[in-house]
């Protein structure tokens, strides 16, 4: 009985990957999606109540959200690819909130280093930017990102139009240099870092292959970035 | 209108009255339950990490006081069977001096030192080595002697002990990756044991070697470094009082994340030129090409003396965090020569510290 039940379960969820979800249907999936996002925060307070953020808190923090901020971006970037590969196109309506939350991880990040890290020390903090080519990638993808977050909302979509697409092209730059910036972080072992330069490679590599060879099977065009119906 | 207000406290957090009556035993009981968990952690390492460490209690274990739990815990595994001794865990050390090194110093709590570790021969994260190094036997040991010797010799871990009057020295343990602890150290002053191995007048430099056993250091099957894990120091380095031979920290034989059974300790120096887990040392003419120097030659020089001018490509080095500090407090200045100029500071004089770094 249960069995069955379970099984139509993964039947629709799976349903739901392939077809188009219905408005309300995909109201549900960003409302999941939303607290999902917010579970690495949920996490990082509770262990920080348990007393629980390792021997070096600080670093456990900066690790977590810098951590979290580059898993999001590359979920976000998977999108497009996403559609390219398979033509369903609904996920990309995920992608303002999942960008909005990376920049949010983001600024965690920052807040952390500025305040726990640095303790608001602006001159060490300046030399610290200035001197370590690691931090200054960091910094400038964070740069680099606020003027995304300033201009997500529907209104500056409309207002920028074309230039809105460039100026979000941006995200590439922020990505490669997200990378960059926990490549030079560890000391020996780029295993991980590695992974996440790889897997931006393979989606970078979908866009551009797509965008030069591929112009006939992606005859419907992206009418609307951020909302795909609406334009 | 009823205003119910929560209780501040949940049922279930509150001690029955016979398990505080019992509380030393309890604390007792805790050590072993500290062996089962080191059982336990073969079979779920995740598990067993978070089991540890809530018997182990943070309230004792963080007290971070000079008379921390980490002797507690020791004292309550006294009694154990030599099957046990062969797990490994807190074996307190007897006889050893107390010196008035670090005097004053707020000690860096036993489970920061033994859970935050850069040995990567158990796995490049920190929390990995206290779990990947509960089954490495730092029992039986024995180090070689080799080089610029009068003869080849071999030193088992036990006569070891026996070579000079064990002290405790509480130092200021400072990472090139701007972090830093005070940990007391048990063990011997490296010149008692130089002074013993009788090197030649060829030998300029000391060089040690790390063991390296694929089969009992997972870390050792991935290439990130040069194995085995070498280090080196100049003869006159080596022969400075404050360098010496660790055997154990908090009262009890040192942890196996830790660099059991003995491991190098300059505390004027980065913490990565305390080579653990030593096996050989050697004496040579040259100066040793160190696994740090291999890995990185721009980023870590064979001195790495702790210098707050000298800048490192990633990481301040003229300030720093000290572990267990607490989220809000901030940095603390790099002293030069991590505080012991005194000690250390004539051996360098005339050296550019920029280019020797």
């Amino acid at each position: 009985m249960s069995n069955n039940l379970s099984t139509i379960q993964v039947f629709s969820t799976l349903k739901l990957l392939i077809t188009a979800p219905s408005k309300k249907q995909i109201s549900g999936i960003k409302i999941f999606v939303f607290l999902f996002t917010l579970i690495p925060l949920a996490r990082l307070i509770w262990l920080g109540f348990q007393d629980d953020l390792s021997a070096n808190p600080i670093e456990f923090i900066e690790r977590s959200t810098g951590f979290w901020a580059l898993f999001i971006l590359l979920v976000t970037l998977t999108l497009t690819p996403i559609k390219l590969l398979t033509g369903r196109a609904w996920q990309v309506q995920l992608r303002r909130m999942l960008g909005l939350f990376m920049f949010f991880y983001v600024c965690l990040h920052i807040i952390t280093y500025i305040w726990l890290d640095f303790a608001f020390n602006w001159v060490d903090i300046t030399k610290d930017i200035v001197k370590h080519p690691r931090i200054l990638v960091g910094f400038a993808a964070f740069v680099l990102a606020i003027p995304l977050a300033i201009t997500s909302n529907n209104a500056m979509i409309k207002r920028l139009r074309e230039r809105w697409k460039q100026l979000h092209q941006l995200v590439y730059v922020i990505a490669i240099l997200g990378v960059v910036h926990f490549w030079w972080l560890v000391k020996k072992d780029i295993r991980e870092p590695l992974l996440y330069a790889v897997i931006l490679a393979i989606l970078m590599g979908i866009r551009i292959y797509y965008k030069k060879f591929a112009k006939k099977s992606t005859n419907k065009p992206v009418k609307n970035p951020v909302m795909g119906s609406s334009s | 209108m009823i205003i119910q207000t929560k209780a501040d406290i949940l049922p279930s957090e509150i001690t029955p009255k016979e398990v505080f009556d019992n509380r030393r035993e309890f604390i007792q009981r805790a050590g072993f339950g500290l062996l089962a968990g080191s059982v336990a952690m073969l079979s779920n390492p995740l598990n067993a990490a978070s089991l540890s460490s809530g018997t182990l209690g943070s309230g004792a274990v963080g007290s971070g006081t000079t008379e921390g739990a980490g002797r507690l815990i020791g004292r309550a595994n006294a009694p154990t069977s030599s099957k046990a001794i062969a797990l490994g865990p807190h074996q307190k050390i007897a006889g050893y001096s107390k010196t008035l090194y670090g005097a004053g110093e707020k000690l860096t709590s036993y489970n920061d030192v033994t859970t935050y570790n850069n040995y990567y021969e158990f796995g490049t994260d920190k929390a990995e080595p206290a779990v990947n190094s509960k089954l490495f036997k730092p029992r039986p040991w024995t180090v070689s002697i080799e080089g610029e010797v009068k003869k080849n010799k071999v030193i088992s871990i036990d006569d070891l002990y026996k070579l000079a009057p064990l002290e405790e020295r509480i130092y200021r343990m400072r990472c090139v990756e701007g972090w830093s602890m005070v940990i007391p150290w048990i063990g011997l002053p490296l010149a008692q044991l130089i002074k013993w191995a009788e090197p030649n007048s060829n030998a300029k430099y000391i060089e040690f070697i790390s063991m390296a056993d694929p089969q009992q250091m997972p870390g050792v099957n991935i290439p990130v470094l040069d194995w085995p894990y070498t280090e080196g120091l100049r003869m006159d380095e080596a022969m400075n009082p404050l360098a010496i031979m660790a055997v154990g920290l908090y009262g009890e034989q040192l942890p196996n994340q830790n660099g059991a059974p003995l491991r190098l300790v300059t505390p004027w120096k980065y913490g990565f030129k305390g080579a653990k887990a030593i096996v050989k040392i050697r004496f040579t003419d040259k100066m040793p090409i160190t696994s740090w120097m291999k890995a990185g030659p721009n980023e870590y020089g064979f001195y790495a003396n702790v210098n707050p001018l000298v800048e490192h490509p990633r990481w301040t080095q003229s300030s720093e965090k000290r572990i267990g500090a607490g989220l809000f407090a901030g940095r603390i200045k790099t002293q030069m020569f991590n505080g012991y100029t005194e000690q250390v500071g004539q051996m360098y004089a005339g050296l550019d510290l920029r280019k020797n770094f």
